[in-house]
């Protein structure tokens, strides 16, 4: 039973990472209609600077997680208006090769100013050694709780934003239709840009919270290639047009794959993803939270 | 999805006229004619060039552009003609190099270079059972879904030896040693290396012309076109797109077979998630559907890298930090670039070119 | 339309052709094959000698073990700077492949083929090392002092220009093994060790030593997996007193990080290739800031029994650390001097010995024969096993516990051989450095 519980927590805490990055592939794809595959190079560069900052010029964990998004919102904004914009109404094979280019870039440009040598540890926010219960220790510590936290309030912030804003609404309606939205008077163009800085400044929070985590390095190329991979499977688990359904994907993955990690094996990770992945697409080939399909003739 | 595929058509295997004119025996009898004394010219010349080239030159160069190119091939044909896609074909080479090395290890013989062909073709059968298993749940699935599905399966796979339960056949994360082959007397191994994978490369080309200018290429182009109307002329859709796996996976499937062979290994990090973007990008780069831009997209990738190091290391950088990032980054903009110059690929700039130059030539 | 087909394939072909004349002119030199011939080896010129390696610059295992190469390339440096080894420069090139045995390949016959090395040296790592001893085997080429303590490379039929350096993982294991047995009878014992020939061979070497029903659970990692929590739960709850690791640095760390945050706290052993403390303290580092009262990295590793074949970085009476430490402090000072720096440079010592033995026109065959007839232990704590017989490196390895940012070395050196051979103390002492820092000929 504490090892169940362990592994919940575990699985919830991982969960909450895979979530918030699938929640930027969405909004990305909501709103360009472009998988960003370079989303784990951005936020392993923001997460290099937060490093810089924070390790090697003794800067606050605070104002260097701040500058890392900052610097994730402006890497974001930039990418969709020099590099996706040209190629956003053109095969949308032609954009998936640029966010590759882009993803190889940065990490070639993190290895050259960072090296590739060395693994860099990264200082946790809070305490990471487990909360005591009884005379056991749980593998969920103050730092875990408050990525879990941090998370939600990012997902509900961003929630009232879509909902509840005229900026939200007119976000929605580019998504839906951008022809029409721009009919209406929406800024199309800016609205798009908005949509990238946005999701990079969450993929930028997301490296710094798995940076501290006891599985986490900084490395140019490594851990942060596989949060790309589990966001993308959460997304789609969840449906590529459904920001909630990206949260649930992310939660449910990352569950999964704690307890099959556990009771079967961990040496096949990546297969559990693609197990439930199939699982899931061949039940709902658009995701669990697809409304119904239309398909584009 | 599948409109938004419309591929700047390929020389070889454009969508032409020409398709009705296939029917008269004739005319289709001497396209694989034509296709046999073009794939016998590509091989004499290629031969030329092996026996010339350093043992450099064939075993950083010309071998792994060949079996590049087998994998490329294959993933053109799915891309371009059938409009399916896959960012996993790494997965399919892996089967591949996994059956030869399996063949090959419980298949005893003494017929040497012939066991070869064998094994090369069971590697391709292997792979191309896989593409059928692949190809059946793919048919459901479209777009950005299908593309996070063959991500996670390019994914998930290598990490399938080193499962307890597998490992112990599999060879888990070290994989499975393939034995060399043996050079005929007076060659040396990398010249018959660079001869297997030249061979295996024109085979594959050769079988993916003919196949693409057949009845099942015309199919694969009706269903990549317009799925309803491809129905409604009696086509079954998901059989089309299922035989479009099987065949691409099989190209994958010889190239993974090759690349074990000149590794003398078949191990899953053989295989990682860059191959499979590299095969991508060399077909979008060589030109969606074609696959003389496939061999292009091939020799880019291969030798983009290689000659971006060696350029690096003439300019003696002093930080090794620089010096050592040099070549990917190379690649990383270059790719980028490509994308935003030249969005219909090498095949399609050639195309507008010709068109420009010669624009009676339109048909 | 139809003359296309034709058009284009030549058209591609075309490209190769193009590709081909660009810089067809420099491929001169067949290369490749035996040694046999006089002076004409590949790689040995009148005034220099090229040799080749493979080492993780990047990846899962650069942390550490980036620093290896620079060290020994900062020896052959001080070498030439002296007139080199019989007249000749040793010019040391070697190729970063990431820890990846793919890369290991294709770099590896770059090596051969384009740089046409003389020889191989020091190429670090087991699994990808084990890609490549087949193809440098058939292409006769010397494959000196692999930096990897796997049984495999001495095989003297099987791979016979193939030769170990460090101590090889068994040998470890049984050395760390009856040091455990002893110190911590009836106590509860547990293995956490990489999922290949690096971790199998050292968990032999344990079970050897170590009574089979001491040992209360077996947990493996896979280096391309960075959550290890799992592993360190159910090492928990086998309430293990000790737990012996053969894992890389980074994975040292990342089992230490894993147990303080469970409160987790079994005496560490970890392997010789797994524990040098400068590098473990820098991984910990910004851990620490939040793990209890400690301040730095280092106060978490303080502890750790391991095991080691070379004197300790830290003892600046040691004629072997004095001229290390000069040559780094003059070739390579902001590397920090510790084990990894101390293992490059002294595998490049053992290489200039040989290659001083090799006769004054070395060729491939000459080299492997002067390997073969025995090399002195110049800095190891033991003798080398080398003969025509036994490709093997160090014999043996003496135990120690990590203190202060250096390993403390407790008792004796101690030898023993990779099968039923008891561990038994050895009494010979380690010769002084020559003075000039060179290894004589002959």
């Amino acid at each position: 039973m504490f090892r169940f519980l362990n592994l919940t927590l575990n699985g919830l805490t991982n969960g909450m990472i895979y979530a918030a990055v699938a929640l930027a592939l969405v909004m990305i794809w909501r709103a360009t209609r472009i998988v960003n595959f370079a989303q784990g190079g951005m936020l392993m560069f923001t997460t290099f600077i937060a490093w810089d900052l924070a390790q090697v010029h003794h800067a606050n964990y605070w104002v260097a997680l701040v500058v890392a998004v900052v610097a994730g919102i402006l890497i974001g904004g930039v990418a969709e208006r020099v590099l996706v914009r040209p190629v956003e109404n053109g095969p949308p094979l032609n954009a998936v090769i640029v966010t590759l280019g882009l993803l190889i870039f940065l990490q070639a440009l993190a290895g050259m100013i960072w090296g590739n040598s060395q693994a860099h540890s990264y200082p946790p926010a809070f305490r990471f050694i487990g909360y005591k219960v009884g005379d056991r220790t749980l593998r969920f510590s103050p730092n875990d709780l408050f990525i879990v936290l941090s998370v939600l309030v990012v997902v509900i912030a961003l929630y009232v934003l879509f909902q509840r804003t005229s900026l939200g609404l007119q976000m929605r309606a580019t998504a839906f239709n951008p022809e029409v939205a721009g009919l209406l008077g929406v800024r199309v163009g800016r609205l798009l840009t908005l949509g990238w800085a946005l999701a990079a400044g969450l993929g930028a929070l997301v490296g710094v919270l798995v940076a501290g985590t006891s599985s986490g390095y900084v490395t140019p190329v490594g851990p942060f290639d596989a949060l790309l991979i589990y966001g993308f499977t959460a997304a789609v688990i969840g449906g590529l047009d459904s920001p909630g359904g990206a949260v649930v994907g992310g939660v449910v993955l990352g569950l999964i794959l704690s307890y099959a990690d556990s009771y079967i094996s961990n040496f096949i990770q990546t297969m559990y993803a693609l197990v439930v992945l199939i699982a899931v697409l061949m039940i709902r080939p658009k995701g669990i939270f697809s409304r119904t399909s239309e398909r584009r003739v | 999805m599948a409109d938004e595929l419309e591929s700047p058509a390929g020389a070889l295997i454009a969508p032409t006229s020409a398709s009705s004119t296939d029917r008269f025996g004739v005319l289709s009898r001497s396209t694989l004619l034509r296709h046999t004394l073009a794939a016998l010219v590509g091989f004499g010349v290629l031969w030329l060039l092996i026996t010339s080239f350093s043992d450099y030159r064939n075993s950083s160069w010309i071998a792994p552009i060949a079996f590049t190119v087998c994998a490329a091939a294959g993933l053109t044909v799915l891309v371009g003609l059938s409009g399916q896609i896959s960012l996993g074909h790494g997965a399919f080479m892996l089967v591949g190099a996994y059956t030869l090395a399996l063949v090959q290890e419980h298949w005893t013989t003494s017929h040497g270079n012939l066991a070869m062909i064998g094994l090369l073709a069971a590697a391709a059968a292997g792979a191309a059972l896989f593409g059928a298993l692949v190809g059946v749940a793919a048919a459901r699935l479209r777009g950005p879904y299908l593309a996070g599905a063959t991500l996670a399966l390019a994914l998930g796979l290598p990490t399938l030896p080193s499962y307890e339960k597998l490992s112990g056949k599999l060879g888990g994360n070290a994989g499975l040693f393939v034995s060399s082959p043996n050079p005929p007397n007076g060659m040396d191994l990398y010249r018959w290396q660079s001869v297997i994978c030249c061979a295996s490369a024109v085979v594959v080309l050769w079988v993916l012309a003919n196949v693409s200018r057949s009845r099942v290429g015309r199919s694969f182009r009706a269903v990549r076109d317009d799925e309803i109307a491809a129905s409604l002329c009696g086509l079954s859709v998901p059989r089309v797109q299922v035989l479009a796996f099987v065949l691409s996976a099989a190209g994958a499937g010889v190239a993974g077979g090759l690349l074990a062979m000149i590794d003398l290994t078949a191990g899953p990090q053989a295989f990682p998630l860059s191959l499979s973007f590299g095969l991508l990008a060399a077909v979008v780069f060589g030109g969606l559907g074609s696959l003389a831009g496939a061999i292009y997209g091939s020799i880019l990738i291969t030798l983009l890298p290689l000659w971006s190091q060696d350029i690096t290391d003439a300019l003696s950088v002093h930080s090794h930090k620089v010096s050592s990032n040099m070549p990917l980054m190379v690649y990383g903009i270059v790719l980028t670039v490509a994308m935003l110059a030249v969005p219909n690929g090498i095949q399609g700039l050639l195309r507008s070119l010709r068109l420009t130059l010669a624009p009676g030539r339109r048909r | 339309m139809k003359r296309m087909h034709v058009r284009v394939a030549l058209g591609a072909v075309g490209v190769l052709l193009a590709t081909a004349a660009c810089g067809g002119s420099s491929s001169g030199g067949g290369g490749g094959g035996g040694g046999s011939g006089g002076a004409s080896a590949p790689g040995v010129t009148s005034d220099s000698v090229t040799i080749g390696s493979t080492q993780p610059l990047t990846g899962p295992a650069a942390p550490g073990y980036s620093e290896i190469a620079p060290a020994s390339d900062a020896y052959f440096k001080y070498i030439n700077s002296q007139g080199g080894i019989n007249g000749r420069k040793i010019i040391y090139k070697y190729v970063d492949d990431g820890y990846n045995p793919t890369q290991t390949v294709a770099q590896t016959r770059k090596l051969i083929t384009q740089d046409k090395v003389f020889g191989i040296f020091n190429a670090l790592g087991t699994p990808t090392h084990e890609k490549v001893v087949d193809f440098l085997n058939q292409q006769k080429v010397p494959d000196l002092f692999v930096a990897s303590g796997c049984l495999c490379w001495d095989n003297v039929s099987a791979h016979p220009y193939t030769f170990g350096w460090q101590v090889d993982y068994t040998v470890e294991g049984k050395i760390l093994g009856k040091y455990i047995a002893q110190k911590f009878a009836g106590k509860k014992i547990a293995y956490f060790y990489q999922n290949d020939d690096f971790g199998q061979d050292g968990v032999k070497g344990l079970d050897m030593e170590i009574p089979k029903n001491m040992v209360v659970s077996r947990q493996a990692y896979d280096v391309t997996n960075t959550d290890v929590s799992d592993q360190v739960s159910k090492l928990q709850a086998s309430h293990a007193d000790v737990v012996v690791s053969f894992s890389v640095p980074a994975f040292t760390a990342l089992l230490k990080l894993n147990m303080l945050k469970v409160n987790y706290n079994p005496q560490l052993a970890v392997s010789n290739v797994g524990s040098d403390p400068i590098t473990l303290s820098g991984l910990l580092e910004a851990f620490a800031k939040q793990a209890k009262a400690t301040v730095n990295g280092g106060d978490l590793i303080q502890g750790i029994i391991t095991d080691g074949y070379l004197s300790s970085p830290a003892d600046p009476s040691n004629s072997w650390i004095q001229l290390f430490q000069k040559i780094h402090d003059q070739y390579i000072p902001k590397l920090p001097f510790d084990g990894n720096v101390e293992y490059g440079m002294a595998a490049a010592y053992t290489f200039a010995q040989a290659l001083a033995a090799a006769g004054d026109n070395p060729t491939r065959d000459s080299l492997v024969k002067a390997v073969e007839s025995g090399l002195p232990q110049g800095p190891g704590l033991v003798p080398f096993r080398f003969s025509a017989d036994s490709h093997a490196g160090f014999t043996g390895a003496q135990v120690g516990v990590i203190k202060g940012t250096a390993i403390k070395l407790l008792g004796s050196p101690q030898t023993t051989d990779d099968g039923g051979g008891a561990v038994q103390d050895f009494s010979g002492t380690q010769p002084q450095a020559p003075s000039n820092g060179i290894p004589s000929s002959g």
